[in-house]
């Protein structure tokens, strides 16, 4: 059992923890490196709770059987890397479109295609918001230490239950394979899905646009699907008002609640002229960097979102009123490029690695130093 | 016993709303029928009952219609999904219905998985040998030489005979009966439900709307070549029947025990 106190773990086992903290009692998953490490410690950990472990056919399977079970009433996850997350993006969207509340970790490895199994990449952060057809909104959530694939491990299950979406904890080889301290506390702040008791109740939603959630086996008689249905959940995929209301709600009860969403990391910029953006593995020699060059007097700040998706943009935006330059250092060409020249059109400088390394703090700064 | 006449009262206590949306003569129509017969001779409390389907005209059997939770999930996928509630609640009884498109062609490896694994769920897999609902395409059950719209010259490939594949890896109960037997089919429904492991029944069914229009059949001449040729003692596909029927350790039951070994 994981009791409260201090541990030395790989970032894997520290979100297998923080998974079975936050009620995960159901796991289904396929093995694949880098993530098999958190599939390891969830079939040995959930037998202790009276929990349930499946290793599954493949990864579709794996993310269809969590879905099934979260409608069961269980709070359930997955966790794959590149290969298995692009099978199952077809079921990410089924997800947000029944509403599932269920937890995805993606151990990032370098890609295209099989890639480098064993190597870091951040080549995942599009797909991770728009890896399914259609239009969908859900959260994706960027750890940069042991510790936060535990914390952000806990704060997935509780924005999946709070927002009936799919979330994504979007770690990478290098998070997930690091071994730091970790601290369990005695216990974690636990949100829990508004829940039906009649059917009249699953149709209806308030401000928040999310509406209480049934469970099978309670008697509601449920109609669950992935096609346009109407508020009770039958198949309606000819009326166009259906489609609308229901696509707009499903984008609208992430956007209008993205305040509550949102999270970040920020030092020093109040008074940047500069500011680096980074997430996950590469904000490490980032900050490393940051540091130095404060150190060193320039008026650089320092940014990094916990949350990927939705992106912190009002906070970014604000921050685009005085800062001159933004560096982006991250794992991929492309990553999280796009949102970063959305809101800082001209002036950022980019700062990829894809070697299947994490950049030194060197690097870093050589790269900074010769833009300014 | 299992009368097929549809009362007013189980009308209203298991579906919707009337008529489907299935063709006129679709086999379709007649399976929903015995399933709610079926579930109706076993009294089984309904909140007991989760119904899970994929994409194709079948999985439409129990989506929208059953006033049971049901969950209409993506194509080829519904044994995967049951599959994560059945290991959820292992109270539920948990049915799927599926079409040989969905079982067998996008979702084989999840069927064959179930069989091997022998979790306890009940799948009619609804065979017509096309897959309609796309408009009438050659499918893994389709025999060879026959004309589809995607086999316009016949069909070069040849059928699987999905029954024997699945008794071969390890499901506890295996029949196949056609929509010309539907007595027979709601007795097999009714074992099958009180089956510990995996049970699966396949029915050969009646398309009229493009098996019909190809091999120039209406249903009901559908159902008499099914009377005909569909025999307990027949060959290959012809055979009609309980295939496997018998009693093994379930994947549930077994993740109970495993708990308990582990807390203890
Ligand atoms: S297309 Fe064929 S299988 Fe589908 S409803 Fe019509 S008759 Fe039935």
């Amino acid at each position: 059992m994981i009791g409260p106190g201090k541990y030395f773990v790989e970032g894997d086992v520290a979100a297998a923890y923080g998974a079975i903290m936050a009620g995960c009692r159901f796991f289904a998953g396929y093995p694949i490196t880098p993530a098999s490490e958190i599939t390891q410690a969830m079939a040995e950990l959930l037998p202790k709770y009276g929990g349930k472990f499946l290793q599954m056919e493949d990864e579709i399977a794996s993310i269809s059987a969590i879905i099934g079970a979260s409608w069961a009433g269980i709070k359930s996850m997955t966790a794959t890397s590149g290969p298995g997350f692009s099978l199952m993006q077809e079921n990410i969207g089924y997800a947000a479109m029944t509403e599932t509340p269920i937890v995805i970790i993606d151990v990032q490895r370098a890609g295209p295609a099989i890639g480098q199994a064993t190597r870091p990449a951040q080549g995942d952060v599009m797909q991770s918001r728009f890896g399914s057809h259609g239009d969908y909104e859900n959260i994706v959530l960027s750890p940069n230490s042991v510790q936060e694939m535990f914390d952000l491990a806990v704060k997935s299950f509780n924005l999946a239950e709070r927002f009936r979406v799919p979330v994504i904890l979007l770690s990478d080889a290098e998070v997930g394979h690091m071994m730091e301290r970790l601290n369990v506390p005695e216990k974690v702040e636990i949100l829990e899905r508004k829940r039906a008791v009649t059917f009249e109740e699953t149709t209806k939603w308030g401000e928040d646009l999310i509406p209480p959630m049934g469970r099978f086996g309670d008697g509601l008689e449920l109609i669950v699907t992935g096609s346009t249905h109407k508020p009770d959940g039958t198949r309606d995929t000819g009326e166009p008002d259906v489609q609308d209301q229901l696509v707009r709600r499903l984008i609208n009860k992430i956007e209008k609640n993205r305040n509550l969403i949102e999270d970040w990391e920020e030092i020093d910029s109040e008074d940047a002229d500069y500011l680096i953006v980074s997430y996950g593995a590469s904000s490490r020699p980032s900050k490393g960097a940051f540091m130095k060059l404060r150190e060193r007097g320039l008026k650089i700040g320092y940014f990094r979102p916990r949350v990927l998706w939705p992106a912190p943009e009002k906070r970014l935006y604000e921050l685009s009123e005085r800062v001159k330059k933004v560096f982006l250092t991250e794992m991929s060409l492309r990553g999280y490029r796009m949102e970063i020249e959305k809101i800082f059109p001209k002036s950022v400088i980019h700062i990829p690695k894809v070697n299947g390394k994490v950049h030194s703090v060197k690097e870093v700064l050589s790269s900074i130093e010769v833009s300014i | 016993m299992s009368g097929i006449i549809t009362t007013e009262y189980i009308r209203e206590k298991y579906l919707r709303r009337l008529p489907t949306a299935f063709c006129p003569g679709c086999g379709d129509g007649q399976i929903l029928g015995a399933l709610i017969r079926a579930i109706e001779q076993l009294n089984i409390p309904k909140n007991e009952i989760v119904t899970v389907s994929g994409i194709g005209c079948s999985a439409w059997i129990p989506s929208p219609y059953l006033r049971i939770d049901s969950l209409h999930t993506t194509h080829g996928r519904p044994i995967a999904f049951a599959t994560g509630v059945k290991a959820a609640n292992p109270k539920l009884k948990v049915i799927v219905v599926t079409g040989d498109g969905d079982a067998v062609g996008i979702g084989g490896n999840h069927l064959l998985h179930a069989a091997r694994t022998n979790i306890g769920l009940t799948v009619i897999m609804v065979n017509n040998a096309v897959y309609a609902m796309t408009g009438g395409q050659v499918a893994p059950t389709t025999p060879h030489e026959a004309k589809t719209s995607t086999t316009p010259y016949g069909n070069p490939a040849f059928n699987l005979n999905v029954s024997e594949v699945v008794a071969a890896a390890g499901a506890s109960y295996v029949a196949r009966w056609t929509t010309w037997h539907i007595n027979r089919l709601i007795e097999s429904i009714k074992k099958a439900m009180n089956k510990k492991g995996f049970s699966f029944i396949e029915v050969i069914s009646q398309c009229p709307t493009y098996g019909g229009r190809l091999l120039n059949m209406d249903h009901i001449e559908m159902l008499h070549y099914f009377r005909d040729n569909f025999r307990e003692n027949a060959d290959g596909m012809f055979r009609i029947g309980e295939f496997v029927d018998v009693e093994k350790p379930e994947l549930t039951d077994e993740l109970e025990k495993l708990i308990m070994k582990v807390k203890s």
